[in-house]
């Protein structure tokens, strides 16, 4: 069960000059739910797309299931990137034969079930439907497969409270016991009770990499409050208007 | 009943008190077999690590046992069930002492209180 899924190590990664990471290391285990918190531009989304091999880092090592992103990751890892992909003119239907035709690991019975507890007609082309109700698809198509890490960036930052819980508790029921969710959001409040572990980002680094119930037992207070309190900025204090 | 969390303890003592509750209320019967770990956790919304973590410190209370072909049960244990609602009936009434003693009242006015204001 323990095994370590994911290995990073001195990862770094610029995007012209200006670095987004900044020799990240980590180390996540396998059967776990882990959230990926930090500030905006904290480097969360390129330490993602780096984990599923969409970016290659400038320096240093990473490994899942001691493999270096290819070929054989990402027939174990499922993905859900911070915004749709899809073609606007393809039907839900598409996208479901699409997903059967691309992963080994797709259960198509699991995602045309869940699109109809949804009431999403399989029949609508992509474009008809509602920002929210895209998401709602694309995370139906990404936790329909059965596979050992799914990297989820910012699963709920679009939808309404009630899809939120929708949502949460679709990830709570599908994922694969053996797999490990890696989940990058601010909405910390929200999923914060379906978390085993934290990791915090800061300026391309790793700063904090702990379990939710320690923080909650050694700070006394919830890890929306600590992120809160970690990452305060003074805010702006304004003064007058120059006309 | 219904799951509630508060935000500044740890969540799995959080659920192991509130089986505990549930148990000592009698929603659970006693020799009542629990629903699984995955139930518990989807119905209350959170990890199923979080709810094994509570599930095994209710084992540990004594409240519930594991076995190999019955899955986990409530004690039909009398004496550990009625140890367990002494405990947390102490701790409601040293709650009401400490917050008549917050208001000024001693403790034998707090307890003439508690008698007349039935």
């Amino acid at each position: 069960m323990s095994e370590i899924l994911i290995q990073c190590h001195d990862l770094w990664k610029s995007y012209g000059r200006r670095p987004a990471l900044r020799g990240v290391d980590l180390q996540l285990e396998s059967g776990r739910i882990v959230g990926l918190l930090g500030p905006n531009g904290s480097g969360k989304t390129t330490l993602i797309k780096i984990l599923n091999g969409l970016l290659k880092p400038d320096q240093g090592v990473v490994a899942i299931d001691n493999e270096e992103p290819g070929v054989h990751t990402k027939s174990i890892v499922s993905y859900l990137p911070d915004k749709p992909y899809f073609a606007g003119w393809m039907r839900v239907d598409d996208l479901l034969d699409f997903f059967a035709d691309f992963y080994e690991d797709f259960d198509r019975e699991r995602a045309e079930k869940m699109c109809a507890e949804l009431q999403i007609d399989t029949g609508l082309k992509m474009k008809t439907l509602s920002k929210g109700t895209k998401e709602k698809v694309q995370l139906i198509l990404v936790m329909s497969r059965k596979a050992r890490l799914y990297l989820l960036d910012e699963p709920i930052a679009g939808v309404d409270p009630a899809a939120r819980d929708f949502i949460l508790t679709t990830i709570l029921n599908n994922y694969n016991p053996e797999g490990t969710v890696l989940i990058s959001t601010h909405l910390i409040s929200d999923v914060e009770r379906v978390l085993d572990e934290v990791v915090f980002l800061q300026d391309g680094q790793v700063v904090r990499q702990e379990m939710v119930d320690d923080i909650r037992e050694k700070e006394g207070k919830s890890v929306d409050e600590l992120f809160r309190d970690e990452f305060r900025t003074a805010p702006y204090g304004g003064g007058e208007w120059k006309c | 009943m219904e799951w509630k969390l508060d935000d500044s303890r740890p969540i799995w003592i959080q659920l192991q008190e509130q089986l505990t509750r549930r148990i000592l209320s009698g929603w659970y019967k006693a020799g009542e077999r629990l629903p699984s770990v995955r139930e518990l956790a989807a119905e209350a919304g959170v990890n199923p690590n979080t709810m094994q973590r509570a599930l095994a410190g209710l084992d540990a209370s004594g409240l519930s046992e594991t076995n190999r072909t019955t899955g986990r049960t409530v004690t039909e244990d009398e004496g550990v069930l009625e140890g367990m609602r002494t405990a947390l009936a102490q701790g409601i009434i040293d709650q009401y002492f400490e917050a008549a003693a917050e208001l000024g009242y001693t403790r034998e006015q707090a307890v003439e209180l508690l008698e007349r204001g039935k």
